[in-house]
């Protein structure tokens, strides 16, 4: 049923028909028609942010909490170069995301005109795909294209410029197509013969393991159900990247934590010493992997992916397996039960006690203190007092960040937002702020270092003025604690600019925004502390202040070899040669 | 004629010569890529090999579908076959990109350049000039008393010969198109 209606209202009716409830974003002069749309309509929430980098990734937030795209509008030039971090961040960890930008009209492109910028240019290596819009009749194709793209195949984000007379003019509307109409369909499902062979391997290899990634989770609920009755049913070890937590349960006794270079010594040494990994839905990137020539030198290795261009990119594999996680787990399982359910049990008992024997290192172990309050205790303690409740973690980067993977733990797929790829500081406020609107009934804690949390400070505004009870859960080291790591470990402890001077009274602040603020210093209040954080009914600024100088450790220093990962302090001293110093 | 530095012996030119970090062997491949005409696809194709640090040695595109909309990139780059694996993936990723064609390694195939050449100069080398176009089968498309313009079609590396041969007689200027190939036999 074609309608004749404007471009801007074409926006509204696209959203609407795409089933959008939420829009994170900012107004400005090229996108005042469809501001004005959405003054006039109850259906789709407008959120506005502080800034636009807090739109795109509170639009991120709401995407990776729910699994189903977010959205964010912006406004042309400045509006737009203001989301490009947010893109690319989107974009490193395949999150599907549409953003919106308005454009000046059409007969002014290219006289740079005031607040122009080449936007689908600039956005066209931080998008899957991008468009700039000529003709209004074009803009309902583009914008359920949009949709389609971003969540098909591989997620990611992408960027649709509208010219204001684009926005202004008459066209003729055309609603949401089927998803099948569309030309671009990567496959989901993979080539039977190839998952017999490799469920063949599965079945008489001695030390196999399971490395997933946040693939998982993109592929939605489904796949993280499957990855668990093929993991319960085999009995094959599984580790699992920053990324891609939450897919199989931290208190699953087939668990061995996170992997990579500050996952745990379990999961590394499994991933050194077996003969059979299969990664499902993860991309062997350098965090991952350390020294690629020593990673897992004796082991035959798949790779499940969606994405062919990530398969033999780093790691050559040996079983190269494109399609979508949960149709390739389906069918895995489905062949491994008619081959008769065989594993090497012999071999995967040996291979246990093995395992065992490196968790009994218990790599987690830091000294504690009953003076100074200990990142790590901060963050168990948080664990302990949170452990079963309705709860979403997001993450600044950093220090905090590796604390926050190893010592909570998730249960469910979705519950935990970080910027992986790109490491964004400033990405765990205003992705909080698209959870919390996604959930308003839910416990939403962003884990956050002083210096990442102030990048994106001014989403304060957001969460006070939309009352969503965010809590900010800052551990305060008044460093930029992973810099300074770096430092010592690299730059003969020359800490170069990596000490936050003249921080803010983070009480003080949250009362300015007409938030509440605690401080906390002394190991023996904090439980009480953190419970005033939780009963409290609206967003909290937690300032947790903590031990200045604690390192993150396990650590593989860059250039060296999942064996050689360091376990503690005293270690450290040379621990990075002249050529792992050039790499991040 | 400085502008011209083309070493003696090359075989081709690269856009962007950037170094391999694989110490494998370094393959030459065609490549024909089919895409949707539309605006920024090009710059999605180069910024995609600029952006991973891939070499183009040469690249031509035009709309070869009018009414489908339809262009065809044909790309000549260079990499380990690591590389150009990851290079087809990546190509393959591209929303408007419909299909990459290795022309290199999919049977053989017609590789084919046009080139202008203009040389300047008089009495002996300008007799010499003309009788070698000849040889190369070179049509005169522009002369004057003291130049002529040659316009010579074939593989890239019989224009590399007659622009060697050229160079002593007088070469002042050489436009080149780009590789244009396609796959020999009947089927697309």
């Amino acid at each position: 049923m074609a309608r004749q209606m404007s471009g801007a209202k074409m926006v509204v009716q696209a959203l609407k028909d795409q089933g959008v409830d939420t829009v994170f974003g900012y107004p400005g002069g090229a996108v005042l028609p469809i501001y004005d749309e959405i003054f006039q309509q109850n259906d789709i929430r407008h959120v506005l942010v502080r800034h636009e980098q807090g739109a795109i990734h509170a639009a991120e937030g709401y995407a990776r909490s729910t699994g189903k795209p977010g959205v964010a509008l912006v406004t042309s030039g400045p509006g737009a170069t203001n989301a490009v971090t947010g893109l690319t961040d989107a974009l490193l960890d395949s999150i599907p995301i549409i953003v919106l930008s308005g454009q000046v009209p059409t007969f002014m492109i290219g006289t740079d005109g005031f607040q122009e910028a080449d936007t689908v240019g600039i956005t066209r290596p931080c998008t899957k795909h991008n468009w700039l819009v000529q003709d209004t009749d074009d803009l309902p194709r583009l914008l359920h294209s949009a949709f389609h793209v971003a969540t098909t195949g591989r997620p990611g984000p992408v960027l649709v410029d509208i010219p204001k007379d684009v926005q202004f003019a008459t066209g003729t509307y055309q609603p949401k197509p089927k998803s099948s109409d569309f030309r671009y369909q990567p496959p989901l499902k993979a080539n039977p013969e190839d998952l017999t062979e490799l469920v063949a391997a599965l079945e008489t290899a001695k030390r196999p393991v399971f490395y997933t990634g946040g693939g998982v989770i993109n592929s939605g609920p489904a796949a993280s159900q499957l990855l668990r009755e093929l993991v319960e049913a085999t009995g094959t070890p599984i580790t699992s990247t920053l990324m891609g937590l939450g897919a199989y349960p931290a208190s699953g006794d087939k668990w061995l934590g996170m992997l990579g270079m500050h996952g745990l010594y379990e999961a590394n040494m499994a991933m050194h010493d077996c003969d059979l990994m299969i990664c499902i839905g993860a991309r062997f990137d350098d965090r991952i992997t350390g020294r690629t020539d020593a990673f897992s030198p004796n082991s035959l290795k798949a790779h499940i992916d969606i994405d062919p261009s990530s398969i033999n990119k780093v790691i050559h594999v040996d079983f190269p397996i494109v399609g979508d996680v949960a149709h390739v787990l389906e069918d895995m399982l489905r062949i491994w039960k008619a081959r008769g359910r065989q594993m090497n049990r012999e071999g995967l008992a040996k291979w246990w006690k093995k395992i065992e024997g490196w968790r009994e290192v218990k790599c987690l172990t830091y000294k504690n203190s009953d003076k100074i309050i200990k990142p790590q205790y901060a963050l168990e303690r948080l664990e302990a007092l949170t452990k079963g409740r309705d709860r979403y973690i997001t993450t600044e980067v950093g220090q905090h960040q590796m604390w926050a993977a190893q010592f909570l733990r998730f249960e469910d797929p979705n519950r935990w937002m970080t910027s992986g790829g790109l490491g964004t500081m400033g990405y765990g406020f205003p992705a909080s702020i698209g959870v919390q609107m996604a959930h308003p009934e839910s416990l939403v804690i962003n884990v956050a270092g002083e210096a990442s949390w102030l990048m994106n400070m001014q989403e304060m505004g957001t969460a006070v003025q939309y009352r969503l009870p965010v809590k900010q859960f800052i551990l305060n080291n008044e460093r930029l604690g992973m810099v300074r790591q770096w430092q010592e470990l690299l730059h003969g402890e020359r800490y170069s600019s990596s000490w936050s001077e003249a921080l803010p009274d983070f009480v003080k602040l949250a009362e300015a925004f007409g938030a509440k603020g605690i401080q906390c210093s002394d190991p023996a209040d904090l439980d009480d502390a953190i419970m005033e954080m939780l009963d409290y009914d609206g967003p909290v600024i937690f300032d947790c202040l903590v031990e200045k100088h604690e390192n993150c450790f396990p650590m593989i220093p860059s250039g060296k070899a999942h064996n050689e990962m360091l376990l503690g302090d005293a270690s450290t001293k040379g621990a990075i040669e002249v050529g792992g110093a050039v790499l991040v | 004629m400085n502008a011209l530095k083309i070493k003696k012996g090359a075989t081709s030119h690269s856009a962007y010569n950037l170094r391999s970090t694989f110490s494998d062997v370094v393959e030459q491949h065609t490549l024909a890529v089919l895409v949707d005409n539309e605006a920024g696809v090009l710059a999605r194709v180069i910024g995609l090999f600029s952006g991973r640090g891939y070499n183009i040695e040469s690249l031509t595109v035009a709309e070869v579908d009018h009414t489908g909309k339809r262009s065809r990139i044909t790309i000549v780059t260079r990499g380990t076959p690591q590389v150009i694996e990851q290079i087809k993936a990546q190509l393959g990723r591209i929303i408007p990109v419909h299909q990459v064609n290795d022309l290199t390694v999919e049977g053989p195939s017609v590789e084919r350049e046009l080139a202008l050449i203009k040389v300047e100069g008089s009495g002996d080398k300008r007799v010499e000039a003309l009788r070698l176009a000849d040889i190369f089968r070179a049509k005169v498309v522009d002369s004057t008393h003291t130049s002529f313009v040659f316009e010579l079609t074939g593989a890239p590396d019989k224009i590399d010969a007659f622009a060697e041969l050229m160079r002593p007689l007088g070469l002042v200027e050489l436009a080149r198109t780009g590789v244009a190939a396609l796959s020999r036999g009947g089927e697309a």
